[in-house]
């Protein structure tokens, strides 16, 4: 039955206490979680890591659940905030782009056609600005609306929708590039 | 999206990888653990949203972190084989790896997690080093969203930032921690305030702006910040494209109209503050040379006038100042003419200056790592050592990454010491440093008491644009700043790199702390800044310094300042000594250019009024022989009164130096780059051949590289 419970009822359980409305929740979303990180971050052992350290953190993450969202939404937010601290620790070892690079690298051996489209998809989001491959992994890996994505990185939708026209404008200077 | 690109770039993210499933347990286990440290404190009741003002939900947070602490560090423990040194080998390796924000730059806390984590398991409300006594924090999602739209730039500190604070497991840093990466940012519309010293900035246009960006509590893991760097992308979505393409969003400039022209039988009297900066020079020739024209709001005709030396008659005996007037036909104009005001401040030998005594207030938020910023700063101070005296001291204060002081007092002649503390400057991550402006105005009135007599204290701020210093709010900043140069602390704004350049908080800053605001783009711009003007930058002979002249109707018409726009002053406030106004540094000179139009001639703007007294020749009390009288008021550093010295223009054609007339190219110069404000077709190849005949000696090549900057333009405007 707990299996059918909604995210938000498991969620405010959760935070008061029921182990398994917990257990169930995290299981649930983790490879969610996952899959955002690596969208978020360009690499699966970062993914990985990420994701690891939010599920230890949600505990007394849920504390601060008000239930005024839906759950992915929060958690989405929790994600994205968690890679953007992250994010702003590489920044000194690394540009924050190497992690695609790391990823294009390690698929190398990988089927040709599958790496074609990795270095495609690399080299496109290497070329975006975090902001934006933020906006990117929620909206078009996620594919979640622009005001949903606006309301987890706390931005208004009309942002949200001029970065997606700054990503078009990028990806259009990308493919004339490889044009020429 | 129906785009190609976007539907490519959907379907390429997509197929994330699987997780891996032993990797995806761990991380389940261990989420029950903490739930199960989190839930079942040996205390008991463990409800984290108690009411309870000694245990705010951020004990738990904490609780939570020393909870992830603990199985973090016990696992290794628990793997068997752990000895000792390997337990130290995993605290070294893995609390950097997962929590790098609990490591304070001096590192004491990384030893003290465990001992926290007992605090937290002990449910005691955690001692805080750090003064974080913000009560309990709403980390509801509706607090987020309210505090979250990007077109309110309300630049006063909102309360959701110190919740955002509050909630933050990281509050037991000893440094509180500000938003990180707070930076200005402004609407491309955005005008800066046109006043001289704008007390707060103009809506739309926060000094600093602390990150409004999304924050649910993430909390109950060191690793986690969180407050998210609201940045470019988030400026301005209903109008893009109106910045210029050579500049990303953030970067903000101070600008107001250029100056209207005035009618001199209604307003005879102009009055403005000198400004010695020279940065809006700089951001032209960055822009030109990446390709593209200057936005109009960039530049500013008196910084780049003032940017080149120029060989002015010296003053003579004891004075501070001397002002060489020069009258000439205006290039662009041919019923106009040009009246060309030159101060000279006194060189002042380099054996004979004061002591310096000089902080570096170093920005090592991570965009200063670019090459053309802390590389480049660290070059340039390397640069500028030599040209110190033993007696003067360089500390150094570093705010963001690594924070707080960096190198206590030194003689300039402990270059190794000094050069060293550069290397160890080092651009990081995430943004630490709570007090940073404020540490550096103690180093500097430290070193004012422990110093000798007389010597000249200057904080030299170093940044890209990230003011996040330690005061948040913008108001108190500027105020902070003002008192503080009041005290002697004089105050100098460095920028580096692009794209993040606040122009307008620079010159907001510089102007309030009696400094100047320089823009390095390169080793060669740091080498003027820093070592050609060693003295005249970094030692004032004269502090609020006014200028102001009476135009006489009987011969001048008309008048227009080119240029100080954001200088202007009111005409009482020019006798007021307790308004501020710029400084001027030892051998600086300062220009200003005024286009006057005579009565009768053919350029008047305005028609003469048909029932007021025609201002011809020979009416008004003015003498037909004078333009007018320049009267020039200034204090002497420290000084409260200020000094009058008044020098009638005479209304006869001087000789015009080559000086004079590449001034005036410049000014030409500056306004075709603004928009010419002038009727005729005199354009580019005019304000090359003008430049080009009065290049003068130019030992340094400045001229030169601004004629070719002149072509660039010329060729960019086509």
């Amino acid at each position: 039955m707990l299996m059918d419970t909604p995210d938000e009822t498991l969620a405010s359980s959760a935070a008061a206490g029921d182990r398994a409305a917990f257990g169930i929740l995290v299981g649930r979303h983790y490879d969610r979680i996952h899959g955002l990180c690596w969208r978020l971050t360009g690499s699966r052992a970062e993914a990985e890591d990420l994701t690891q350290d939010i599920c230890a953190a949600l505990p007394a993450k849920l504390a601060g659940w008000r239930g005024e969202a839906r759950f992915t939404t929060w958690l989405y937010r929790v994600a994205v905030n968690a890679a953007h601290d992250l994010r702003r620790r590489q920044a000194v070892r690394t540009r924050a782009a190497d992690g695609w690079g790391d990823w294009e690298k390690a698929r190398q051996d990988e089927m040709a056609e599958d790496r074609a489209r990795a270095d495609w998809l690399a080299a496109a989001m290497a070329r975006l600005s975090p902001e934006l491959r933020d906006t990117v992994a929620l909206v078009l890996g996620e594919d979640l609306t622009q005001a949903e994505a606006g309301a987890i990185l706390g931005l208004s939708e009309g942002t949200i929708a001029w970065r997606m026209s700054e990503v078009k404008k990028r990806l259009r200077a990308i493919a004339a590039e490889e044009a020429k | 999206m129906s785009d190609d690109d976007l539907d490519a770039l959907r379907a390429a993210l997509k197929p994330a990888p699987a997780p891996d499933e032993g990797t995806r347990a761990r991380a389940l286990a261990l989420a029950m653990r903490n739930f199960d440290g989190f839930h079942s404190g040996p205390q008991g009741s463990a409800d984290p949203l108690r009411p309870n003002q000694d245990r705010p939900p951020r004990a738990g947070f904490l609780k939570g972190v020393a909870d992830m602490l603990k199985s973090l560090s016990s696992r290794p423990i628990l793997a068997g084989s752990a000895s000792v040194a390997a337990l130290c080998l995993g605290l070294a390796v893995v609390l950097p790896q997962m929590d790098g924000r609990l490591a304070p730059p001096k590192g004491p806390v990384r030893t003290d997690a465990p001992a926290q984590g007992q605090a937290g398991s002990t449910g005691s409300a955690p001692a805080l080093p750090g003064e974080e006594t913000a009560p309990v924090a709403d980390t509801a999602l509706s607090g987020r969203q309210s505090a979250a739209a990007p077109a309110d730039a309300t630049p006063a500190r909102p309360a959701s930032t110190d919740a955002l604070a509050a909630a933050d497991p990281l509050a037991t840093e000893p440094m509180p921690e500000p938003a990180p990466q707070a930076r200005s940012e402004a609407p491309a519309e955005a005008e800066a305030p046109s006043a001289v010293l704008p007390p707060r900035p103009a809506p739309g246009q926060p000094l600093v702006r602390k990150s409004t960006g999304t924050g649910v509590g993430i909390s109950g893991s060191g690793r986690f910040g969180l407050s998210y760097d609201e940045s470019a992308m988030a400026v301005a979505p209903a109008s893009p494209d109106l910045a210029a393409p050579a500049l990303s969003d953030t970067e903000a400039y101070a600008n107001a109209e250029a100056n209207p022209v005035k009618i001199t039988a209604e307003e005879p009297v102009s009055t403005f503050s000198i400004d010695v900066d020279t940065a809006s020079y700089a951001v032209v020739r960055s822009s030109l040379q990446s390709g593209h024209l200057p936005p109009a709001d960039a530049v500013r005709v008196e910084e780049m006038v003032n940017y080149f030396p120029y060989d002015y008659p010296a003053p003579e005996g004891d004075a501070a100042f001397r002002p060489t007037v020069t009258v000439m036909p205006t290039p662009w104009n041919a019923g106009t003419r040009l009246v060309h005001v030159a101060i000279q401040g006194a060189r002042v030998e380099v054996e004979h200056r004061p002591a310096l005594n000089l902080v570096f207030l170093v920005d090592t938020s991570g965009s200063m790592q670019d090459t053309n910023k802390l590389p480049l700063l660290k070059q340039s101070l390397a640069l500028m050592l030599p040209e110190l005296r033993p007696e003067d001291r360089v500390a150094i204060v570093a705010y963001a990454g690594s924070a707080g002081q960096v190198l206590p007092p030194t003689p300039a002649s402990d270059r190794a010491t000094i050069l060293a503390a550069l290397d160890r400057l080092e651009a990081g991550g995430s943004t630490a440093g709570a007090e940073g402006i404020a540490l550096a105005y103690r180093t500097a009135e430290a070193m004012a008491e422990s110093g000798p007599e007389g010597a000249v204290g200057r904080v030299l701020l170093a940044t890209d644009g990230d003011f996040n210093v330690g005061i948040d709010d913008p108001g108190d900043l500027i105020g902070f700043i003002a008192k503080k140069r009041e005290s002697g602390t004089y105050l100098s704004v460095l920028g580096f790199g692009r794209g993040n350049l606040d122009d307008a908080t620079m010159q907001a800053l510089a102007q309030n702390g009696n400094g100047t605001a320089s823009y390095i783009d390169t080793l060669t711009e740091a080498r003027k800044v820093l070592v050609d003007q060693v003295a005249g930058a970094l030692f004032p002979i004269a502090d609020d310094v006014k200028i102001q002249i009476e135009w006489s109707p009987a011969t001048v018409a008309e008048y227009r300042l080119i240029g100080y726009e954001t200088r202007a002053l009111k005409r009482e406030d020019f006798s007021n000594d307790k308004v501020d106004a710029g400084e001027i540094g030892a051998g600086a000179a300062v220009t200003a250019i005024y286009e006057i139009t005579p009565p009768g001639s053919p350029a008047l703007r305005n028609e003469p009024l048909r029932y007021a007294a025609p201002a011809t020749e020979g009416t008004g009390t003015g003498t037909g022989d004078e333009l007018g009288l320049l009267r020039l008021r200034w204090k002497a550093p420290g000084a409260s009164t200020s000094t009058l010295v008044e020098t009638p223009i005479p209304v006869t054609a001087t000789e015009v130096t080559d000086d004079v007339r590449f001034g005036v190219a410049i000014a030409g110069f500056g306004q075709l780059l603004r928009g010419p404000a002038w009727p005729g077709d005199w354009g580019w190849q005019d304000a090359i051949a003008l430049a080009g005949s009065a290049r003068g000696a130019d030992p340094f090549g400045y001229r030169a590289e601004a004629l070719s900057l002149m072509r660039l333009a010329e060729a960019l405007d086509r």
